[in-house]
């Protein structure tokens, strides 16, 4: 037997990975096997039969699901065989027997698996001369529509929803061929990774309710990459827009982060750059002025040197011009001098141990979580973990000879077994029916606890339960440890770190509050708010992305570059309207400080930041872009100098196409004749076109692709062609570069203010739907998120004279109280955004009732 | 030469008889069969309900792309277009549109006389395209075959009554 196994497809002779299945050897071979219910991430059921090839052994043909066979050496596989291709066919015919005749006023049509797979058989006139089946659909919220009687019963929707995200209220009911896939009743889907329903299942059963509302044809939009900016993950988008309109964000593959799925948050809420809440014109104290008028306004303000205000929020680009304008000793995060120093800290921990991205999570065999909400904090890093926490099943079901790859089968044979997964947090969480042990410690006992696992693993006495994590860990062939700034408490981060350093096959994995908090960090910041309010003197403030309401500088002159209408840009002396991350090319270092780089989803948004600074300091010329603002970077911080090669620079030819080939209605406003009205905007800063021309779907790098673009596959359940194999990293690598190295020269670290050691605890309580403003800016995220309350043990309510319900004000926040016998008494849990505004323990003379009339 | 000089004459002057195929146009009207393909017209169904679900698959086939659909949807789920434009001074009347319509919504019409002094006047928004009748197709109403229901529709004809997920029979 030769070393590399290989099979022949049609008489070609192919090599595929040892132990995977047949349907999985052909995609990897470049061989699209037409198939529904299999997935890349969630492996085969056998449920739709469409996966069907001919096997010949001893020269004899038969028929097999190639998705249920596994891939053996020497075996001869047909798939133009005219006995199995007119299987296939037939099973494409009798799933139409009741499937509805209306792509037209379907929204998957044109991205639609199943209209892939019913074109390429052939199948076009109906035979069956019977009633189709009628299902009732049901509301299933703001975020996704429901259209029952176009399902095929792939039960992919229930693998993802209950098996890979955890969610409860999604199931299968029904029986026989009346199969229905729902909730037991009408209401929200509950998970917050629900949105990948629209793309994990192959019909149009689950749509983007979104998108609906502000529909076009997939074939109709441009497609951008871009990176979400909505927590440090970094997860890899595809943002569509037509007519100057964002409709709708789509997983864009990213074998390291993302893989196939997003959180919701990240989906849904980068529509709220089309909201009312941003800031559309300039403004000199609140009054509309012009652009030149509110430059020359900002120019005087800023004339006798000012300081700045960076945002960890912001691009690499915008953050630098910042800090080139006002100068490295007057530049201050805009947040907390806690936060910044932790940040710093967490910048230091990354460049002195291995670094798990979510693909190491996943695929890890033990993990310990000190003190982090993931699924409020970094939503996609909780879906990774959900896995991690399968891997002691996935290992005996290996030991009894079952194949990864049968998915029920493993949970089967898997016995229910769960990997060691620790958490340690001080409120319950949503990962607690899955980890091993979840373990309640105060806020302030989480960093100990991790120092005691330490000890332990170094042989040092500690504590029953911080030995008994300790051995699993030390036993673990791959484990992570993860915390980050979720808790907002010094000491989790170097805790974790100290336990990775003494656990020789550990990672680690730590997750700051935003998503280019590690970028800012690396930039070196001179501190907080709190240090910029003290170096400040009478200066002027340059605030970039950063709302000063409730901050020591709220009282400061203010010149606001900001994309959403903030306080700060209603009293400021002068406001200016700049792009969100996703109307300008920005460059973002995420957890990991791999820098990766988002391109602008719309031609005609308001200006880069950086291009509004430039403007303000002369930093560049008129015409500079993106590349030169980069390179000076690199010259000036060569710590960053990898930022540059996040993506090709924009000159790089061919440019790739947003558009696709068949982008329709380019004439319908043109008067023919008069060329230079139908010419498209140009993209400086891209390396992409606004249009059809240009290279497409393989043709580009991955870091431009806006996905896959095969001839006859449209629908995201083709992303596994773009693989290098099924589920590993895209064909020309992942995009973006690590530019935080073992051993690279730090930033300096800002001072950590010392903890007030009397009041309540601040505790942040983390909404996987809303993480900041601009998520309850846009609809679909508004809807889903949770009101923001003040949570407190029953008694300290009491002590404070609150009952359920009441209103209190705390730190200029009127919010209603939840009494909740789970939060540990002497603490008070605030909406997480507003907890990083105020001091780590509160006084409770600071929490005022107010009387309800 | 001269043979040639009474040859022409003879070919020219016998045209004097021959019956003459100058069309009176504009006094008189051609007529022009019903398939005939020319102006653009979007038709409505049997009840009065405008055909056109936004579906775009007329602007997707139209090779020169002179078509704009944008997608609304009313309180019952039906989809409509919210805006439909049609730029004939691309339009070259190839009809792929009406091939493509799933609704018959779209439809040629022998009406040519399309001409106009301003480029900008041969741009027609939903208003100047939308008839008050069903065109060539009578009877036809795509809701009734879609086999996706409006709300408060009846199951239709080919569809079963809504199936009840709590019944036991096999
Ligand atoms: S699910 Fe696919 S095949 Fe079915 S109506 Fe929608 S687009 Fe057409
Ligand atoms: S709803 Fe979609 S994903 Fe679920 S079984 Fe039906 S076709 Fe498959
Ligand atoms: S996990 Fe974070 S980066 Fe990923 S999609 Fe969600 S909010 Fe965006
Ligand atoms: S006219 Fe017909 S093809 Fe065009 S959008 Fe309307 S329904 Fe679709
Ligand atoms: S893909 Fe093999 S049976 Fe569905």
């Amino acid at each position: 037997m030769s070393d590399t196994p290989k099979l022949r497809i049609d008489g070609r002779e192919v090599t595929f990975r040892p132990g995977v299945d047949l349907l999985t050897a052909c995609i990897e071979a470049g061989v699209m096997v037409p198939h529904f219910c299999w997935h890349g991430a969630l492996g085969s059921v056998g449920a739709c039969r469409l996966c069907a090839v001919t096997v010949t052994e001893n020269g004899r043909d038969r028929i097999e699901m190639s998705c249920m066979t596994p891939a053996t050496d020497g075996m001869e596989i047909k798939l133009r065989d005219p006995e199995s291709e007119d299987f296939r066919a037939r099973v494409i015919e009798w799933l139409m027997v009741n499937h509805p005749h209306d792509c037209a006023v379907c929204e998957a049509g044109g991205a639609c698996h199943l209209q892939d797979m019913t074109v390429a058989t052939g199948h076009h006139a109906r035979r069956a001369r019977f009633p189709k089946r009628t299902h009732r659909n049901q509301d299933l919220g703001p975020l996704l529509t429901h259209e029952m009687n176009r399902c095929i019963a792939c039960y992919r929707c229930t693998r993802f929803y209950r098996g890979y995200a955890g969610g409860r209220d999604l199931d299968v009911f029904g029986a026989h061929d009346n199969v229905y896939f729902g909730r037991a009743e009408d209401g929200v889907l509950e998970s917050p990774f629900a949105g990948n329903l629209a793309e994990v299942c192959p019909t149009g059963v689950f749509n983007d309710k979104g998108w609906s509302k502000g529909y076009a044809r997939p074939w109709d939009m441009m497609h951008s990459p871009s990176v979400c900016n909505g927590c440090s993950v970094g997860c890899n988008l595809t943002i569509s827009e037509r007519h100057g309109r964002i409709r709708r964000v789509e997983n864009r593959y990213h074998g390291a982060i993302n893989g196939f799925f997003l959180c919701d948050r990240g989906r849904f809420g980068p529509l709220w750059v089309e909201s009312d809440a941003r800031l559309a014109t300039p403004l000199i104290r609140g009054a509309e002025v012009t652009p030149n008028a509110a430059l020359a306004a900002a120019r005087e303000v800023i004339a006798q040197g000012a300081i700045g205000i960076a945002s960890p929020r912001a691009s690499l680009e915008a953050n630098y011009a910042l800090r080139r304008l006002v100068g490295a000793e007057r530049f201050f995060a805009g947040v907390p001098d806690a936060e910044a120093a932790q940040d710093a800290a967490i910048v230091a921990a990354l460049a002195s141990h291995p670094i798990a991205s979510l693909k190491d999570i996943e695929t890890a065999d033990a993990a310990l979580v000190l003190g982090e909400d993931l699924t409020g904090h970094a939503p996609r890093a909780a879906l990774a973990l959900r896995q991690t926490t399968r891997a002691a099943e996935r290992a005996l079901a290996a030991e009894k000879g079952v194949p990864h790859w049968l998915d029920n089968a493993v949970r089967v044979a898997g016995e229910g077994r769960r990997a060691a997964v620790t958490l340690v947090t001080p409120l319950a969480d949503a990962l607690d029916g899955v980890a091993a042990r979840a373990l309640r410690r105060d806020a302030d006992a989480v960093a100990a606890f991790g120092r005691a696992v330490a000890a332990a693993l170094r042989g040092e006495a500690a504590q029953d339960d911080a030995r008994a994590v300790a051995a699993e860990l030390a036993a673990a062939e791959a484990p992570v440890v993860i915390a980050g700034a979720g808790l907002g408490v010094a000491g989790t981060v170097e805790a974790a770190a100290e336990v990775v350093a003494a656990l020789p096959k550990a990672r680690l994995a730590l997750f700051p509050a935003e998503a280019n908090s590690l970028g800012l960090a690396l930039m070196g910041v001179a501190g907080g708010l709190e240090a910029a309010a003290q170096a400040r003197g009478a200066r002027p403030v340059i605030a970039l992305e950063t709302d000063l309401e409730g901050t020591p500088l709220a009282a400061a002159q203010v010149v606001a570059l900001e994309a959403l209408a903030t306080a700060t840009t209603a009293g400021a002396q002068v406001a200016l309207p700049v792009a969100s991350f996703a109307e300008a090319a920005g460059t973002f270092v995420n957890h990991e400080g791999r820098a990766q780089r988002a391109f602008a989803a719309r031609p005609d948004g308001p200006p880069a930041a950086w291009r509004v600074l430039s403007a303000l300091g002369g930093l560049w010329d008129a015409d500079a872009r993106v590349d030169d603002v980069l390179a000076r970077l690199a010259e000036d911080l060569p710590v960053l100098a990898g930022a540059a090669e996040a993506a090709p620079g924009s000159g790089t030819k061919p440019c790739a196409a947003r558009a696709p080939r068949r982008y329709s209605g380019r004439t319908a406003d043109d008067l023919a004749g008069r060329v230079p009205e139908g010419m498209p905007p140009v993209d400086p800063d891209g390396g992409l076109s606004w249009s059809m021309e240009g290279a497409q779907g393989a043709a580009v790098d991955p870091a431009r692709s806006s996905g896959p673009a095969e001839d006859g596959l449209h629908s995201p359940s083709a992303a596994c062609l773009a693989q290098a194999y099924v589920g590993g990293p895209l064909k020309g690598g992942d995009p973006g570069v690590r530019v935080i190295r073992p051993g690279m020269e730090l930033a300096r670290t800002p001072d950590a203010p010392a903890h007030p050691a009397e009041g309540l605890r601040v505790i942040p309580l983390h909404d996987p739907f809303a993480a900041h403003p601009s998520d309850r800016a846009g609809a679909p995220l508004a809807e889903r998120a949770g009101r923001p309350v003040m949570r407190l043990h029953p008694e300290d309510a009491a002590a404070l004279g609150l009952s359920e319900g009441a209103l209190a004000t705390v730190a200029g926040a009127r919010l209603p109280v939840v009494c909740d016998a789970g939060l540990p008494r002497g603490h008070v849990g605030l909406p997480a955004a507003l907890s990083r505004r105020v001091p780590a323990r509160i006084d409770a003379a600071h929490i005022t009732p107010e009387d309800v009339q | 030469m001269i043979r040639g000089i009474i040859q022409s004459l003879w070919e020219v002057g016998s045209k004097l008889w021959e019956p003459k195929y100058t069309a009176n146009y504009p006094e008189v009207k051609p007529e022009l069969p019903a398939r005939y393909r020319a102006r653009i017209i979007l038709s409505r169904d049997p009840d009065g309900a405008e055909r056109c679900v936004a579906c775009n698959l007329c602007a997707v086939a139209c090779p020169v792309d002179c078509i704009d659909v944008v997608k609304a949807e009313a309180e019952d789920g039906r989809w409509y277009p919210e805006t439909f434009r049609i730029n004939f001074a691309r339009c070259i009347f190839c009809g792929y549109c009406e091939e493509a319509c799933p609704t018959a919504a779209i439809q040629l019409i022998p009406d040519f006389e399309l001409a106009d002094y301003a480029r900008s006047s041969l741009i027609y928004d939903k208003d100047d395209l939308l008839i008050a009748g069903e065109g060539k197709v009578p009877g036809y109403r795509y809701w009734d075959v879609a086999g996706k229901a409006l709300a408060g529709q009846a199951p239709r004809e080919g569809q079963s009554a809504a199936v009840d997920l709590k019944g036991l029979a096999p």
